[in-house]
C-alpha cells in the first residue's frame, strides 16, 4: 500500500512537471449510444481523426444509456476506463454536480468558429452545464402511419389524445418527461404556463387525468428503437421517438410513416470528459475533442443523421445525406418549417422534480 | 354417448370423423381467415374443406392411407390457393395435412394406439390429454426459437413478417443480415472475442472443476460439504451480485477490463457445472479400480489419466459443454468485468437489441442455435460411441 502511494505521488509529480512535450496516449475509449448515431460520429470525426493520427486507436463502448451509473461505479472503484462519454444534457448536469465530469474551459479547449467567433459564443445558449460540450440538437417528436390515419393526417400533437379520429395504439416513452407536458398542452394549458401548472399537485393530477384518457391505448417504450419497430409493424398508429430514428424509418427504410413536428421537444446531446483521467489520456482526449467539435466536423455529422449541429456556425455548412443524396436541412428539427411550434424542455425544473414525478408516474402506470 | 356411438357403429355409419373434420376445419379456417380479416369466409371454406376431405378419404379411397393423406393435403392447397394465393396455399396445405391425419386418427381409432385393448373411455381420454399436454409444453419451449429463424431472412430492417414474406415472394427474403454479421466489424470483433474467451474459460473450469470433484469425492477430505457449497455458490448467488463484486475486486487488482479478467470470471461461473456433473459420474465409479491400478505400480497421476479419467469422461465433457455455453451466453458479468475491448457476442446482442432493433441479431441467433444443435449432437454421438466401445448399451 505504501509503495502504491509512493508511486502515485511520483506519478503526480511527473505529471505536474509543466509542458512535458504533451505526452499523449495512443488509445481512446469513446462511449456513445450505438446504432445510427454512433455510426454518424464514427464517419464524421473519428475516422478522419484516426487517419490524421495513424497509430492511434479508438474503441467504442455503446453504454451511454447507463453512463451515469457506470461512471459512479468507476469513480468508486478508482478505475476510470472511459475517455470521452456521450450523454444527454440532463445526465451531464448530474455528472457535473457529482464531480464525475471535468469542467470545460470552452474558449481555451475548443476551436473558435471560422470567422473567429469564440466557441462559447458559437455554442451560445446550448452550453447548459460547465462540463458539457454540446454536439447536436435533437427532438422527441411523433411519427404516424400514413396508411392508418385515413384522409385526414394529424397536424398537431393533440391528435395523440384523439382516439376517436385516430383509433389504434400509440407508443409513448415510459417516463413522465415530455408526456406530462404534452398532456397539459392538449388539456388547454398555454405553453408558457406548463411548468407552473405542473409544479402544483392539481396540475400533476390534471396531466395524469389527461393521460388516463388514452392509457389503454398506449404501448410504453424504453429504447429509441421501439417506436420505429412498432410503426413498421403497423402495431401503433403513431408514436413518439427521436427525430433521427423517424428520419431513418421514412427516408432510409421507406416505410409509410410521416413526421408530426408539432410540439417537438428539443434536447441536447454532447460530450463530457470523466474527471481524474491520467495526463497522457487527457491530452489525447482534449486533442480529439477540439477536432471533433469544430464547425466543419459538426456540420459533417449531419450528412449521416438528421440531428442539428450545436454550433451556430455549422448550420450553413449542412449539406446532403452521404448515401441518399437528399438535402438534410429540411429534415433538421431546427429547420424553420419544422420548428413552427416547438416546446422547450426545462432542465432545471426537471432536475428538481424528476425523482418525485418518476415515482408518481410509476405508481400511475401500475394502477 | 357410448350408446349412440354403438348404435351408429351398428348402422355402419360412423359420424364422428365427419363431425370432427368439419368442426376442426371451421375453427382452423376461422382463425386463419381472421388474420386476413375474413373470418366468416375462412370458417366456411374450412368447413367445406373438412367435409370434402372426409368424403374423399372415407368414401372414394378408404383403403390407401398414403394416397388419402396426399389428397387431403392437395385439397387444402387448392382451397387455400383459391382464397388467398401463396400464403393461403401454405396454410391450406398445413390444414389439409392436419385434417387428413385427424381423419385416420378418429376413423381407425388411432387414439387407442399405445393403450391395451381393455382401456376404459376415461383412460383413453386421459392418455390423449397427457399426450396433448406434452405436445403443448414442447411447442411452448420451441416456438419462440422457431419464429426467429424465418425472420432472420427478412429483407427489411425490422422484426416484422412483411406481406412479401407471407406471400413467399423471393423479394421479401434476403441474406443481408447474415452478410452484415460476417462483414461488419461491430459484429466480427465480438465474435472473435467470444471465440477467444469461451474455450479458455472452459479449459480452466474443466481442469479446476474436475480436480475439485475428484478431491471432494475422497471420504477423508475434511469439511467436504462446506467446500462444495462454496465452490457451487457462483451458481446460486444472483449473477448481478457476483458481477458487481467481481467488478470492484478486479478493479482493485487491475484485472478489470482485461482478457484474463473476463476468462477468470467466466471460469468461476463454469466451475460449478463441471463439479456437479463430474461428482454425479463419480458416484458410479468403482474405487477398487484405482486401488488395483496402484497395486500394479501406477502412480496417482497415471492412475487418474489411464483409469479414472476415461471412465468419468462423459461427465467431464458435458460439464465442459455447460461451462462453454455459460461463457458463450453470458452477458451480465462481462458487462461489468470487461471493457469495450472484450465485448462478446451476447454483449453486442444486448446493446444492439436496446439501441437498434436490427435483424442481424436474429441472424446471429440462428447461427448460434445451429452451432448449439451441432455441439449437442456431436457430444451425444461421442457418448454413444464410447459406450458402445465399452460394451454398454447405447442409452
Amino acid at each position: 500500500m505504501k509503495l502504491k502511494t509512493l508511486m502515485l505521488l511520483t506519478g503526480a509529480a511527473v505529471a505536474a512537471t509543466p509542458a512535458l512535450a504533451q505526452e499523449m496516449a495512443d488509445e481512446m475509449t469513446l462511449v456513445s449510444w450505438g446504432g445510427a448515431y454512433q455510426e454518424s460520429q464514427q464517419k464524421a470525426y473519428v475516422e478522419p481523426y484516426l487517419e490524421m493520427h495513424p497509430g492511434v486507436t479508438a474503441t467504442w463502448d455503446s453504454s451511454s444509456n447507463e453512463a451515469v451509473a457506470k461512471l459512479r461505479a468507476m469513480a468508486e472503484a478508482g478505475n476510470v476506463t472511459w475517455d470521452l462519454v456521450d450523454v444527454v444534457a440532463s445526465d451531464a448536469i448530474r455528472l457535473c454536480d457529482e464531480g464525475l465530469a471535468m469542467e470545460i474551459d470552452f474558449d481555451e479547449m475548443l476551436e473558435p468558429a471560422p470567422d473567429g467567433t469564440t466557441a462559447s459564443e458559437d455554442f451560445g445558449d446550448l452550453i447548459v452545464s460547465d462540463c458539457f460540450i454540446p454536439q447536436i440538437v435533437y427532438s422527441t417528436t411523433f411519427g404516424y402511419r400514413t396508411d392508418m390515419v385515413g384522409d385526414t393526417p394529424p397536424t398537431e400533437v393533440c391528435a395523440v389524445f384523439d382516439t376517436e379520429t385516430y383509433p389504434g395504439k400509440r407508443s409513448l416513452e415510459k417516463r413522465p418527461i415530455n408526456n406530462m407536458e404534452w398532456a397539459l398542452l392538449c388539456d388547454g394549458v398555454a405553453k408558457e404556463d406548463v411548468y407552473d401548472v405542473l409544479e402544483t399537485e392539481e396540475g400533476q393530477d390534471r396531466a395524469f387525468a389527461k393521460l388516463d384518457t388514452i392509457k389503454d391505448d398506449v404501448i410504453w417504450w424504453s429504447a429509441g428503437a421501439d417506436t420505429p419497430q412498432l410503426l413498421a409493424d403497423g402495431e401503433v398508429v403513431m408514436g413518439s421517438t427521436y427525430n433521427g430514428r423517424l428520419f431513418s424509418v421514412i427516408e432510409e427504410q421507406d416505410q409509410p410513416v410521416a413526421m408530426l413536428w408539432d410540439a417537438q421537444v428539443f434536447d441536447l446531446d454532447g460530450w463530457i470528459i470523466p474527471e481524474g483521467l491520467p495526463e497522457d489520456r487527457l491530452n489525447r482526449v482534449l486533442d480529439f475533442v477540439r477536432f471533433a467539435t469544430d464547425t466543419q466536423r459538426l456540420a459533417d455529422q449531419a450528412k449521416y443523421i438528421s440531428y442539428g449541429p450545436a454550433r451556430m456556425s455549422s448550420a450553413p455548412l449542412v449539406s446532403t445525406h452521404a448515401e441518399l443524396g437528399i438535402e438534410m436541412a429540411p429534415h433538421m428539427p431546427t429547420d424553420p418549417a419544422n420548428a413552427t411550434n416547438t416546446f422547450l424542455y426545462n432542465y432545471e425544473w426537471w432536475a428538481d422534480y424528476r425523482d418525485d414525478l418518476d415515482a408518481k408516474f410509476q405508481a400511475w402506470l401500475a394502477q | 354417448m357410448t350408446d349412440s356411438t354403438a348404435a351408429s357403429a351398428v348402422e355402419g355409419f360412423d359420424w364422428r370423423p365427419l363431425a370432427t373434420l368439419v368442426l376442426v376445419g371451421l375453427v382452423f379456417g376461422a382463425l386463419v381467415g381472421n388474420a386476413g380479416g375474413v373470418a366468416l369466409l375462412g370458417a366456411l371454406a374450412g368447413a367445406v374443406q373438412g367435409a370434402a376431405t372426409w368424403a374423399v378419404l372415407d368414401r372414394l379411397v378408404p383403403g390407401n392411407r398414403l394416397i388419402g393423406r396426399l389428397i387431403a393435403a392437395a385439397l387444402g392447397l387448392v382451397v387455400g390457393l383459391a382464397l388467398s394465393g401463396a400464403t393461403g396455399a401454405a396454410l391450406g396445405t398445413v390444414g389439409g395435412v392436419i385434417l387428413g391425419w385427424l381423419h385416420y386418427w378418429i376413423a381407425r381409432q388411432g387414439y387407442r394406439s399405445g393403450l391395451p385393448p381393455y382401456a376404459s373411455t376415461g383412460q383413453v381420454i386421459w392418455h390423449n390429454t397427457f399426450l396433448f399436454i406434452c405436445g403443448a409444453i414442447f411447442f411452448f419451449l420451441i416456438a419462440p426459437i422457431l419464429t426467429i429463424i424465418p425472420l432472420s431472412f427478412n429483407a427489411e430492417d425490422f422484426f416484422t413478417f412483411t406481406p412479401e414474406m407471407l406471400a413467399f415472394d423471393p423479394e421479401g427474403y434476403s441474406l443481408k443480415h447474415y452478410r452484415d454479421f460476417f462483414t461488419n466489424p461491430d459484429w466480427q470483433q465480438p465474435m472473435w472475442n467470444s471465440i477467444k474467451i469461451a474455450p479458455m474459460a472452459t479449459l480452466l473450469s474443466v481442469s479446476l472443476g474436475t480436480l475439485a470433484a475428484v478431491g471432494l469425492s475422497q471420504s477423508h477430505v475434511p469439511f467436504r460439504r462446506a467446500i462444495m457449497a462454496i465452490l457451487i455458490s457462483p451458481m446460486i448467488v444472483p449473477l448481478i451480485i457476483s458481477a458487481a463484486g467481481m467488478y470492484f475486486f478486479y478493479s482493485r487488482v487491475g484485472l478489470q477490463g482485461t482478457y484474463l479478467g473476463v476468462v477468470l470470471a467466466h471460469a468461476a461461473l463454469g466451475i460449478p457445472f463441471v463439479i456437479i456433473t463430474v461428482t454425479a459420474t463419480l458416484v458410479g465409479f468403482d474405487r477398487s479400480l484405482t486401488r488395483a491400478s496402484a497395486n500394479m505400480g501406477a502412480g496417482p497421476v497415471r492412475t487418474f489419466f489411464k483409469i479414472q479419467m476415461p471412465l468419468i469422461l462423459p461427465g467431464v465433457i458435458s460439464g465442459g459443454l455447460f461451462a462453454f455455453i455459460t461463457s458463450f451466453d453470458e452477458v451480465v458479468v462481462v458487462l461489468f468485468v470487461g471493457s469495450a475491448g472484450q465485448k462478446t457476442l451476447p454483449w453486442q446482442m444486448f446493446t444492439g437489441l436496446r439501441e437498434q432493433i436490427s435483424p442481424t441479431i436474429l441472424a446471429v441467433a440462428t447461427i448460434l442455435v445451429v452451432i448449439s444443435i451441432a455441439l449437442l449432437t456431436t457430444v451425444e454421438l461421442l457418448r454413444r460411441r464410447s459406450e458402445r466401445l465399452r460394451g454398454m448399451s447405447p442409452g
